[in-house]
């Protein structure tokens, strides 16, 4: 089984755009993945992320926790992540082993609480990528490659206040090295 | 000046003139988070180095999710609350207060023209009152609890129109459940929607927190009720529109025929006009959350069940405050609907969030005044949730399938 290819940050890299790392991508062609089936209300009430990763999207695909790996890429289609404002649910998919998440679209509230807790988000709106595929993204540039097909697409560009969030690690860093919004 | 309400807003509160498309850090005028979302906040707030909050009169730790605790682990988390508010001397609305949304609004939390953040999805219900509500998650919640500020990018506006009265029976429920399917489940994402229009303008405070409410099964950043008509019991400075504000897209809609609307499974844009499922079992009814439970919500159940008997289906309320339940045992609701066979439960989300206090059974059918069906929300993936108006959702329970009310 493989474990830890290596370390999210060189994985991203944003800042250099270098040494990208591929990994494998799950992909669930469906709209409207809301954040009761991303993680169920039920098991949100607790601080222990191992058992927020055991449930993660369980009601779409039982087996999901058991077939991610760390490192890999979910791939999914527009207004992910619509619903509640919980945070559980990124933090679930991270705990789960899920690097970047790939959607035509995001839920407002979903993209922002990914960006927080330093799981990568990219909006991509065309795409042939199919599970299995190995995939590298620049978030920089909004630049995602299917090594598999070898296909590159376009993504959206990311606000420079998101990069700063994720290039600190997620917003508790940010704060952290800055004090304040700057 | 050609701008929004949201432009205003937050031009404000960005100290410097703002339009849709810009990235700006803005001030706060307040904060809430409930115990599905205070617990990570206050982690995320305590690793960002926060020794004191920024301002304690703006922070509301609201105790409604899973509420009294249903298990160890979430009376820790309670636990967890009540130590923090203490400790930083905020706030704390405990277990039976009622539902976070209606305790800011009826506790003047939020105010008109104020920019309030609310670590849950509804939180566009303050666009009633005509403020800027955003629900946002914990770790930004964490942020402004310690700065004071958030960033946000400027959205850019939908202008819905309504015209025309409605029949009786057709509630302001019916009417957002109508316009969830018109604009469907991302039809405003990262958008506003700005709501206007002679029937919007005639509206009570509870049914503007309906439309407003369930903006955010639009996707929307901020859902803003036009502020002509709104009766609020202190003065303040309503914020209009200009008359050539620049909308992304405008919608008008005559709303004199509408039918009572019913929301399908799995999902809140799954709408169409009650006759469609006229006659569909159902075995258990819920009249709650922070769309619809207020006291004109009871006051519509009350009517339909009034000197009546439930028989087969089971009705659950959860009034949305100790105020709201209070007012209608002044008033003899409460009476009539326990009389009628209703059951009460604590004020605050009950089932809606499928935590505790009524999950539906494999293959039961459900009829709920709430916001949000998607599978599994009540806590049974296997259950079967329509959406409609309490007073639709009270008939059903009566009758044990759905029905419109008489």
């Amino acid at each position: 089984m493989r474990k830890h290819l290596f370390p999210l940050s060189s994985f991203l890299n944003l800042e250099t755009n270098s040494d990208m790392q591929t990994t494998t991508a799950h992909v669930y062609p469906v709209d409207n993945i809301d954040t009761d089936r991303i993680i169920p209300g039920k098991y949100t009430k607790t601080l222990d992320m191992s058992a927020l990763a055991s449930h993660v999207l369980e009601d779409l695909d039982p087996e999901f926790s058991k077939k991610v790996q760390q490192g890999d890429i979910l791939v999914a289609g527009n207004n992910f992540g619509c619903g509640s404002s919980r945070e559980q649910a990124p933090i679930a998919l991270k705990a789960a082993g899920v690097s970047v998440v790939v959607a035509k679209t995001f839920a407002r509230i979903f993209y922002r609480n990914a960006i927080n807790i330093g799981l990568p988000v990219i909006e991509v709106e065309h795409h042939n990528i199919q599970s299995g595929d190995s995939i590298s993204i620049d978030l920089e540039h909004g630049v995602v490659t299917n090594h598999t097909k070898n296909e590159t697409y376009q993504a959206t560009k990311m606000p420079q206040q998101m990069i700063d969030i994720l290039n600190a690690g997620g917003l508790v860093n940010y704060l952290v090295k800055h004090g304040d919004y700057v | 000046m050609n701008q929004t309400i949201s432009e205003k807003i937050l031009s404000q509160h960005a100290g410097k003139p703002v339009k849709a498309g810009d990235i700006a850090i803005v001030r706060v005028d307040g904060v809430m988070a409930t115990d599905a979302t205070a617990p990570f906040a206050i982690k995320a707030f305590r690793q960002m180095g926060g020794k004191k909050l920024w301002d304690v009169e703006r922070v509301s730790l609201i105790i409604d999710h899973a509420s009294p605790a249903p298990n160890e682990t979430v009376a820790n988390l309670h636990k967890l609350m009540r130590d923090f508010s203490e400790e930083m001397g905020c706030r704390l609305y405990d277990i039976g207060e009622g539902i976070c949304h209606q305790l800011v609004v009826e506790n003047a939390h939020v105010k008109p023209g104020d920019l309030f953040l609310g670590a849950d999805s509804h939180t566009p219900t303050y666009g009633a009152l005509n403020a800027f509500g955003i629900g946002v998650g914990s770790t930004d919640l964490a942020a402004t609890m310690l700065t004071g500020k958030t960033w946000l990018k400027v959205p850019k506006t939908i202008k819905i129109t309504l015209n025309g009265e409605l029949k009786k029976g057709v509630t302001a429920k019916d009417l957002i459940l109508f316009l969830v399917k018109e604009l469907g489940v991302e039809g405003a994402n990262y958008q506003a929607v700005e709501f206007t229009g002679e029937t919007i303008k005639g509206m009570t405070l509870a049914s503007r927190m309906a439309i407003a409410n369930m903006s955010s099964e639009m996707g929307a950043k901020a859902g803003l009720v036009d502020p002509t008509g709104l009766d609020l019991w202190y003065p303040f400075e309503p914020t209009f529109a200009d008359n050539d504000a620049e909308y992304v897209r405008e919608l008008t809609f005559d709303v004199s025929a509408l039918r009572p609307q019913i929301a399908k499974p799995h999902s809140p844009e799954n709408v169409v006009a009650i006759d469609e499922v006229l006659g569909t079992k159902v075995q258990y009814a819920f009249i709650g959350s922070c769309t619809n439970t207020r006291l004109e919500d009871l006051h519509a159940a009350a009517q339909v069940l009034k000197g009546k008997k439930l028989t087969s289906t089971r009705l659950i309320i959860a009034p949305a405050s100790k105020k709201v339940f209070n007012d209608a045992l002044k008033d003899g609701t409460i009476q009539i609907l326990s009389d009628a066979g209703a059951t009460f439960i604590t004020s605050g989300c009950g089932p809606c969030v499928g935590s505790h206090l009524g999950v539906p059974g494999d293959g039961e059918v459900v009829i709920s005044s709430t916001n949000r069906n998607f599978q599994g929300r009540m806590g049974n993936p296997k259950a079967q949730v329509y959406l409609g108006s309490p007073a639709v959702v009270a008939a059903s329970a009566l009758a044990g399938e759905i029905v419109e009310p008489e």
